[in-house]
């Protein structure tokens, strides 16, 4: 039975654990580029020297002493949002949503005293949710107001797009609905949905939560299936840009639409999960494969995508052709 | 090469060298590869009795020497007034006493300890082709008639010294053969008879007194053997029976035609050799035969260190081991737990404390510590004082644990000692984290995992033969070192993505 279900994810061309590190990131991610996208402020810095655009930075806060001075460092800004610049997986992640006299509101409507915030900041600075548990900075950065199109399908947080860019074509995505679940949090294992996305066009098919799939939003009781992503094209072009921006093999990178901006790149990652197969209900080795099968073709963002578009909007109609025997 | 391959080569290279010094050990060295074991070794003893006759005495007795597959150790000499000197040569060896008077009879002593030897040593020198013995007649012609018959029913040296003992063991011998044996009786004598018949064929023979090496014997006869030489090495043949080979247990005591002991100046009175069996361990063995033998490889072993640094290695040793356990549960099974090799620190306390009270002990300080903890959380400290605050309030609950259990009475809590606290403090840490962010059930099940990966690593780590290998044959550890190389570029799925995945496996189609 185990025998037959390790053939059969193998002929699924499913990515495990175990092959994405030894074959992917290790092969084609650079130790050295690692810092551009494990570190959000360098990452922001460097995509926004490109061009490529990103939520505006508000703050970095570095020491602990700054965390008693919330004024000077936010502004009047009434929303915000506090990263780890190292963190992972989406650890210590606050959302402000709202600004009273005396306090905050987060994105549950739950009261957050201004004592809360510096400890939250001293513990971020402190290295509780950097990867090895290292001093980090604390970055503030404008909210996003995501785009109101996307209502119908997501709770209480900001929706956002996945998208896995191997040697700097697309080659899968998806889009992370929060739930109540999930606290407003676009993380899939904090219980946010994914929901695949077809390339060729940015329409959405059902989405996954947790490892079932599902339908139906649970929270907004909206077909997760047949949504078009607004600004596809401009999405897709961003994605295969942060190629040439962090040079790196095997990227996951993160785009959030904004209800005034546009969409934005919210974060890469170098190490992106495995899930995303899950909500596309396909394996991603047949598709890495076929990008592998071109070579070292030295191709423009654009044409990348127009490739990445061709070949794997097919892809879905007939997922096992390009599967390796 | 490419770089992608070299884990192969590496990996191999790793296996086989730590599987070859592993072999050399037990093959050459004859470590024993299982603990425990135990081997066989003897005391020999050889006693002179003398009575003196006139002027200075002299006593003389050949001592054994290069005995294929035995070696000898704790030699002494028991001879109070007398002066002991020893003569040397690669197979032969001599002690001579001397005394300038001696007024009554003596007894004099030899005495070693005999050990098994993996080696099958030389022990004589190639020798000259012999001249063909010059005899009268009758015995002339029968000796022409018995090599010729011989050698048309032989093919090379072997077979013909087998024929010939078999024609002298035949109950009804034929003519030619009882013509020379009516000439013998004694064994020696009979053993000289075929020296002569094989010598008409210009066979090299040497004779070989020596004992068999068994139970205890009072006074053990000296054993004639007869060697053949066939040109490329030398063969043992037991004259009296006509078997061929080297009995296991018959040790060479010399060689040639002299006698044991020579004594001038007094009477040899008794002369009497005696074989006393013991059981031994066989690691003490195969350690004074690496001793004996100056091996550098034998002594690549724990047990060369001074003591206390031993107990330390012994356990130093086992990390990989449970190790290779964390890789195998994390990168095949998929298991998760607070740091990487945290459970294997927790292991090695269970150690001290056993599998099940390790748990827990493990249970109760991490739950209490973890109450702590989510009471410093409303302290809002900095990290790292609030880290030290924990530390601090293991170490405390630690010594609580200890003294409560010691005024009861149990031993049990006295090994929270050897609890890994830092490690503990970090796991409550992470787990107040996780406990937070994804709630207090992931936090308990990730505890669990942890808990599970210790005590599997732990049973691993506390298998007999584990502790043995590590401390005998520390290159274990090379294969061990080249599995997790070869583990670390195993890029299939693991089990619990046979789960996740499954979905995706179902839409698959069978091939």
């Amino acid at each position: 039975m185990m025998l037959g279900t390790f053939g059969g994810l193998r002929r699924a061309g499913v990515l495990g654990l175990n092959c994405r590190n030894g074959d992917y990131t290790l092969k084609y991610n650079q130790r050295r580029f690692y810092p551009l996208v494990d570190d959000k402020v360098l990452c922001k810095q460097r995509l926004k020297e490109r061009g490529l655009p990103v939520p505006d930075l508000i703050a970095v806060v570095e020491f602990n002493r700054q965390t008693s001075h919330l004024e000077e460092l936010v502004g009047d800004q009434r929303e915000f949002v506090i990263k780890p610049a190292n963190g992972s997986g989406g650890n210590g992640i606050l959302v402000i949503t709202d600004r009273k006299a005396d306090y905050f509101l987060d994105s549950d409507s739950k009261l957050v005293l201004k004592e809360d915030l510096a400890h939250h900041l001293t513990n971020v600075i402190g290295g509780l949710y950097s990867l090895g548990g290292q001093p980090d900075v604390a970055m503030i950065e404008s909210l996003v107001h995501f785009d109101p199109q996307f209502g119908q399908l997501t709770y209480h947080g900001v929706p956002d797009i996945r998208v896995i860019v191997f040697k700097g074509y697309p080659v899968m995505s998806m889009t992370r609905l929060p739930t109540r679940m999930s606290h407003g949090k676009a993380n899939l294992h904090q219980g946010a949905i994914g929901a695949g996305i077809e390339l060729a066009n940015g329409v959405t098919f059902g989405g996954v939560s947790g490892n079932s799939l599902v339908e139906i939003h649970p929270d907004t009781g909206h077909r997760i299936a047949g949504f078009t992503i607004p600004n596809w094209d401009r999405i897709m072009s961003m994605a295969a840009q942060c190629y040439e921006a962090v040079e790196l093999g095997y990227l996951g990178v993160d785009i959030v639409l904004d209800r005034d901006l546009g969409p934005l790149i919210l974060e890469l990652n170098a190490r992106p999960g495995l899930n995303i197969q899950l909500a596309n209900r396909s394996g991603l080795r047949s598709r890495l494969d076929a990008v592998e099968a071109l070579g070292s073709r030295h191709e423009l963002p654009e044409q990348r995508v127009q490739w990445s578009r061709r070949t794997f909007g097919d892809l879905r109609a007939a997922p096992m052709a390009a599967a390796p025997a | 090469m490419t770089r992608s391959r070299q884990w192969v080569v590496l990996s191999f290279l790793l296996l086989l060298l730590g599987g070859l010094l592993f072999a050399y050990k037990v093959v050459v060295l004859g470590f024993p590869p299982l603990p425990h074991s135990t081997g066989e070794q003897w005391i020999i003893q050889a006693r002179l009795e003398i009575h003196p006759l006139e002027g200075p005495v002299r006593a003389s007795l050949i001592l054994p020497s290069r005995a294929p597959g035995f070696m000898l150790t704790d030699e002494n000499f028991i001879s109070r007034g007398f002066g002991l000197t020893l003569e040397e040569d690669l197979f032969r060896r001599q002690a001579d006493w001397a005394i300038r008077r001696l007024r009554e009879s003596k007894i004099l002593y030899y005495r070693a300890t005999v050990i098994r030897d993996t080696l099958d040593r030389r022990f004589a020198d190639t020798p000259e082709f012999p001249a063909a013995p010059v005899l009268e007649e009758p015995w002339a012609a029968a000796l022409k008639d018995i090599v010729e018959g011989v050698r048309a029913e032989s093919a090379d040296i072997e077979s013909f010294t087998a024929e010939v003992l078999d024609r002298l063991n035949d109950p009804a011998p034929s003519e030619n053969i009882r013509l020379f044996l009516s000439e013998t009786d004694s064994p020696l004598e009979r053993a000289e008879l075929v020296q002569t018949l094989l010598a008409g064929a210009h066979i090299p023979t040497l004779l070989i007194h020596g004992i068999l090496l068994g139970r205890d014997v009072q006074n053990a006869a000296l054993k004639i053997m007869l060697a053949v030489h066939n040109g490329d090495k030398w063969l043992l043949f037991d004259p009296q029976t006509g078997r061929p080979g080297k009995p296991d247990n018959f040790l060479i005591w010399y060689r040639g035609e002299e006698e044991l002991a020579t004594i001038s100046g007094a009477r040899l009175e008794d002369l009497q050799i005696s074989v006393k069996q013991r059981m031994g361990s066989a690691l003490d063995m195969a350690a004074l035969r690496t001793q004996l033998k100056d091996s550098l490889i034998g002594r690549i072993s724990v047990l060369e260190l001074p003591v206390q640094t031993q107990s330390v290695y012994e356990v130093l040793l086992l990390v990989p081991f449970g190790i290779l356990v964390i890789v195998i549960l994390r990168n095949f099974v998929g298991f998760t737990s607070f740091g990487t090799f945290a459970p294997v620190l927790i292991a090695l306390a269970f150690r001290e404390t056993e599998l099940v009270k390790g748990i827990l002990l493990f249970i109760m300080i991490v739950s209490m510590g973890l109450l702590f903890r989510f009471y410093l959380e409303r302290l809002r400290l900095l990290l790292v004082p609030r880290l030290a605050a924990v530390v601090t309030i293991v170490v405390l609950l630690m010594t609580a644990i200890s003294i409560v259990s010691d005024q009861i009475g149990t031993e049990t809590g006295l090994s929270v000692s050897l609890f890994p606290m830092v490690i503990i403090s970090m796991v409550i840490e992470r787990m107040s984290v996780v406990w937070e962010e994804r709630g207090g059930a992931k936090a308990i099940r990730e505890g669990l995992g942890t808990l599970a990966i210790a005590a599997l690593a732990y049973l691993f780590m506390s298998l007999d033969i584990l502790a043995y290998w590590v401390t005998v044959f520390p290159e274990v550890n090379l294969v061990v070192l080249g599995l997790i190389i070869a583990l670390g570029r195993y890029t299939g799925f693991r089990l619990n993505e046979l789960s996740r995945f499954r979905q995706l496996a179902a839409g698959a189609p069978k091939s």
